[in-house]
């Protein structure tokens, strides 16, 4: 049991995420600060590489990025900036979620257009059976009357 | 010799796919018997055509002909004889003809187990097949032929990509084709009714078996390209959102919808229109997938050498095919007599919302992988959507179908009381509950925790279908018992598909909680990673077949017991100038333990340790859910698809 | 509109959802075959903007420079980084002497070299540049966007980037593109 708490434990202090960090000497001493890098890493594309992120790929490109990124982090600044100042040389591109703006209306919003098609195209189908009928005219109502004997 | 052999096999399967074509379908438009009988010869020959073609391209590979400009651009006299039969597959132009060879092989199963099909059925769903045929075997031969010569052919050839020197290799893209290709069947069946006008429970249960053994396939396809990329890459990461994984996944996704609605058509004749157009989506899916790799009109990982012209061709090939079904579909669908009603709450309800959410989780993960060439077509803007679009897309629709997927077999069909279904799951939801709480107080990781949470419940409800209708604790265990043997099989199997699922997002979820160190060490040292100790023992050279290596000697040892030895590695591959990484996995079912060997520099070397939790589960529930097909695909009731010829009543003599 | 036409209708939407993309699909060959679509290109994000201050250290014997030493001549200029490890910049060679020949002032920046490979590359392929600094780091590199090497950033005499090239200069594109571009700032 105290094992398992054990093992818990080392695992709360180091939780996994994609890293081809390939040099121990490119860490962060202060592991909060290192764990920000690894994220912000995360979200970012490594751009000379098919589809990895920059904390995950071993190209050249994106270890210099990787130590820009360690650099801005200890010098204080916050996750959105160093992403900022990535587009700000990069464009959207280089963020792996893109932002979410006008032109990304769609995107963002295509889980639920897409359910709403598809519970609007069930509730169209549906309806189709239930047409209401034209009301009775009066000459109608009276043989439907006489016919029920009323 | 051979390569012409093999070349005119490929033309005279181009000849047969287009007599498949037409002589069957024009058979049934007439109802001539004889045109419609020569349908299941011409499948049967197309295959033996194609097969004895590609056989000749193996041959070429294997015997090292680099007059053959396949074999000189993508083998090598250097590599192993397993590399040399599976790196057939490796380049376009062979995964080409090995798609075009599992799509013959579709007709000619169909020719060979369809005998009890009505003969119109099966004449137009074997034409269709040969539609489709000719079509890719053309391109196969004009434009991306595998069997261009090349003169003087050169000493040696340039050689497989060593990441694809792999055992994984070999049996991915098969089963991966066999699945994409297998829609092919559903398809033409989809087709087929829609030429005849007619969609009736007869035609549910004929589709079902052909569609649930092409998702086995794909099931198992997609889960081998996952685990494949996991040992082969080097950092532990399974499923990238890659436009080309996506593209497997949708069909996979619609393939999933299509098996649930199919049940529907046979059992209470409603849905059809769903059940069709889904049909023609998936296949048409699969070869929206195709386009895409081979178009290089997307940044991806595994696309093949990129060529516009193909692009155009396959392009081509897609309006024809998809456009004509769809078309067919616009004109014909709308005529087909909806029969069976039911309410809202009910199992086709269930099966409704699973549509509509698999059919949301589709249109999502395409409208991702197909945003950032269509924004640039469009606003002219350059964006990427990589996977944390997608989880924070995908998830929340998933979540609602992890959490309906239980109740659903246990609704009844037509109406249901949702109170009284739910009340029956209340264990599951109890222990699900206590699980999800456990996890999240003990690591608190929100994500695993609900991972948990999810998987518990699915695995439980699996069960719970099994339990309500053996109906335990309500009669006596023996009876319970004889009722449980009594379950058809394919109550079974979709049981334990379920299940598959639910074990594989407790693997996922797993996953989330792995642990990772960087280090650098020289021999002798040790790390403590995840409760274990990892010393390095030592470096050495290890030369392979066509690579030079350094290999690592690495021993894991818990509380002073030795768990295992690894060897990480690094090839270098002389050939092609590549230096690959050759990561060692220790597994026991339920943790991997992983080592990847980095640089060496100033007497140390860089190694990347991980401790997986429950990777292994991942795949084992991919597994576990082709199995679950598996069983129903076995279930007698699917396979008798005819139903039987009743012989005329005897005239009833009255008594005199 | 009846309830049949209406299913009609709704049935359409596959096919229409299927055209447009197959549309689109074509539209994207099309530009991929006359070079507008590449999705592996990056466009640069300094067109438009002014130059990145920097200030880095020479290659010897040329002495160092930095953004403002490239305008302070008042006319436009061309900055190229290049490496020694860089196959395509071996290519660009001739065409960046021809560009020198031209009156064009080319500014060089060896992008992560050593100080002797870039020596010897120069020594071998010839110097086009006015001046050559070298950027070790890769940190100036990244302050343009670079994502690999070779690229080229036209410069306007106020110092606002006007047009980027990322991969060896060909002849066509020098005749097509640059020397128009250039003649138009003049």
């Amino acid at each position: 049991m105290s094992r398992l708490l054990g093992v818990i434990a080392v695992l709360l202090a180091l939780t996994g995420g994609a890293h081809a960090v390939s040099d121990p000497a490119e860490m962060l001493a202060n592991p909060v600060l290192e764990h920000r890098a690894e994220a912000v890493g995360g979200q970012l594309r490594c751009l000379v590489c098919q589809n990895e992120s920059v904390e995950g790929s071993n190209a050249d490109l994106a270890k210099d990025l990787r130590r820009i990124i360690r650099q801005r982090i200890a010098a204080g600044d916050s996750d959105r900036q160093v992403i900022a100042w990535m587009v700000a040389r990069y464009g959207d591109f280089i963020r792996l979620s893109p932002p979410f703006d006008a032109m990304t209306l769609l995107l963002w919003g295509a889980p639920m257009i897409a359910v709403a098609i598809g519970v609007g195209v069930v509730m169209l189908a549906r309806r189709r059976r239930f047409v209401p009928l034209a009301p009775l005219t009066e000459a109608e109502r009276e043989r439907l009357d006489a016919l029920l004997d009323l | 010799m051979i390569p012409e052999l093999g070349h005119f096999g490929l033309a005279l399967a181009v000849s047969l796919a287009a007599a498949q074509a037409v002589l069957p379908l024009l058979g049934a438009h007439r109802g001539d018997a004889r045109l419609m009988a020569t349908a299941p010869a011409l499948a049967l020959g197309q295959l033996i055509a194609l097969a004895t073609s590609f056989g000749c391209l193996v041959w070429s590979g294997v015997t090292d002909d680099f007059s053959v400009s396949n074999v000189a651009r993508y083998s090598s006299s250097l590599e192993p004889l397993f590399y040399k039969i599976t790196g057939t597959w490796g380049n376009h132009e062979g995964s080409i003809l090995l798609w075009c060879l599992i799509l013959a092989l579709c007709g000619g199963v169909v020719a060979a187990f369809g005998r009890d099909l009505p003969s119109a059925l099966r004449a137009r769903v074997i034409g269709v097949l040969g539609f489709t045929s000719s079509g890719f075997l053309l391109f196969a031969l004009t434009v991306s032929n595998p069997f261009t010569r090349v003169w003087p052919p050169p000493i040696q050839g340039e050689s497989i990509n060593p990441l694809l020197q792999d055992p994984g290799l070999a049996m991915h893209p098969p089963i991966l084709y066999a699945g994409y290709v297998g829609f092919a069947i559903p398809f033409a069946f989809a087709v087929a009714a829609l030429l005849e006008g007619r969609v009736d429970a007869a035609w549910g249960r004929w589709v079902r078996p052909w569609t649930l053994a092409a998702w086995c396939l794909l099931t198992c396809g997609i889960a081998l390209g996952s685990w494949w990329s996991y040992y082969v890459l080097g950092w532990g990461g399974y499923w990238f959102w890659d436009p080309v994984e996506n593209a497997s996944l949708l069909p996979w996704l619609t393939g999933t919808a299509l098996l649930h609605s199919a049940i529907v058509v046979e059992k209470r004749e409603a849905l059809k229109i769903w059940t069709v157009l889904l049909a023609i989506g998936t296949f048409s899916l699969s070869l929206s997938g195709t386009f895409l790799v081979r178009s290089g009109l997307l940044n991806s990982v595994h696309t093949f050498a990129s060529d516009p012209t193909r692009g155009v061709f396959i392009l081509a090939l897609l309006a024809i095919v998809i456009g004509g079904s769809l078309l067919l579909f616009a004109l014909r669908a709308p005529v087909l007599s909806p029969a069976g009603l039911f309410a809202p709450v009910s199992r086709e309800g269930a099966i409704v919302l699973n549509n509509i959410l698999l059919c949301s989780i589709t249109a999502v993960v395409l409208t991702g992988t197909m945003y950032p060439p269509m924004a640039e077509l469009l606003f002219g803007a350059k964006l990427s959507v990589g996977p944390p679009y997608f989880h924070d897309t995908v998830l929340p629709l998933a979540a609602p179908l992890f959490a309906a997927m239980t109740l659903g077999p246990i609704l009844p069909w037509k109406r249901a009381d949702l109170g009284a279904a739910l009340l029956k799951l209340w264990w599951a939801a109890l222990v699900a509950a206590l699980v999800g709480i456990a996890v999240g107080f003990g690591v608190r990781q929100a994500f695993a925790a609900l991972g948990f949470t999810a998987a518990t419940w699915i695995i439980l409800g699996a069960a719970a279908q099994l339990v309500e209708r053996v109906r335990l604790f309500r009669l006596p265990w023996r009876a319970s018992r004889e009722r449980l043997g009594g379950q058809p099989l394919a109550v079974w199997g979709g049981a334990v598909a379920h299940a598959g699922l639910g074990v594989t997002i407790a693997g996922i979820a797993g996953m989330a909680l792995a642990s990772t160190s960087v280090v650098a060490v020289a021999p002798g040292q040790t790390v403590v990673l995840g409760g274990y100790e990892w010393t390095l023992l030592g470096l050495h050279d290890a030369p392979g077949p066509d690579y030079a290596s350094r290999q690592a000697d690495l021993r894991v040892t818990r509380d002073g017991r030795q768990i295992a030895l690894m060897h990480p590695a690094r090839h270098n591959f002389t050939t092609q100038q590549q230096t690959i990484s050759d990561a060692a996995i220790v597994t026991n079912g339920m943790r991997d333990l992983y080592a990847v060997l980095g640089d060496e520099r100033d007497g140390q070397v860089v190694l990347r340790l991980y401790v997986n939790l429950m990777a292994p589960w991942i795949w084992l529930g991919a597994l576990v859910m082709a199995v679950g097909g598996a069983l129903s695909l076995a279930d007698r009731r699917l396979r008798v698809g005819a139903p039987s010829r009743r012989r005329a009543p005897r005239a009833i003599v009255p008594a005199e | 509109m009846d309830a049949l036409t209406r299913r009609r209708l709704l049935m359409l939407g596959p096919l229409a959802i299927a055209a447009g993309a197959g549309g689109a699909g074509a539209a994207l060959l099309l530009r991929m075959h006359e070079g507008r679509y590449d999705p592996h290109a990056l466009p640069s994000m300094l067109v438009g903007k002014k130059l990145p201050a920097f200030s880095l250290p020479g290659q010897p014997p040329s002495p160092g420079f930095s953004a403002a030493d490239v305008t302070a001549q008042g006319r436009p200029g061309v900055v190229n980084f290049f490496a020694s490890w860089c196959v395509p910049c071996v290519e660009e060679a001739p065409t960046l002497a021809a560009l020198k020949s031209a009156g064009v002032a080319l500014w060089g920046i060896a992008y992560k070299d050593k100080p002797d490979a870039t020596t010897r590359f120069l020594d071998r392929f010839g110097d086009p540049y006015v001046r050559v600094a070298r950027d070790e780091q890769g940190t100036v590199g990244i302050d343009f966007g670079l994502y690999g090497v070779p690229e080229s950033y036209l410069v306007d005499a106020s110092g606002i980037v006007r047009w980027r090239w990322a991969g060896g200069l060909s002849a066509d594109i020098v005749r097509d593109d640059l020397l128009p571009k250039i003649r138009a700032l003049a």
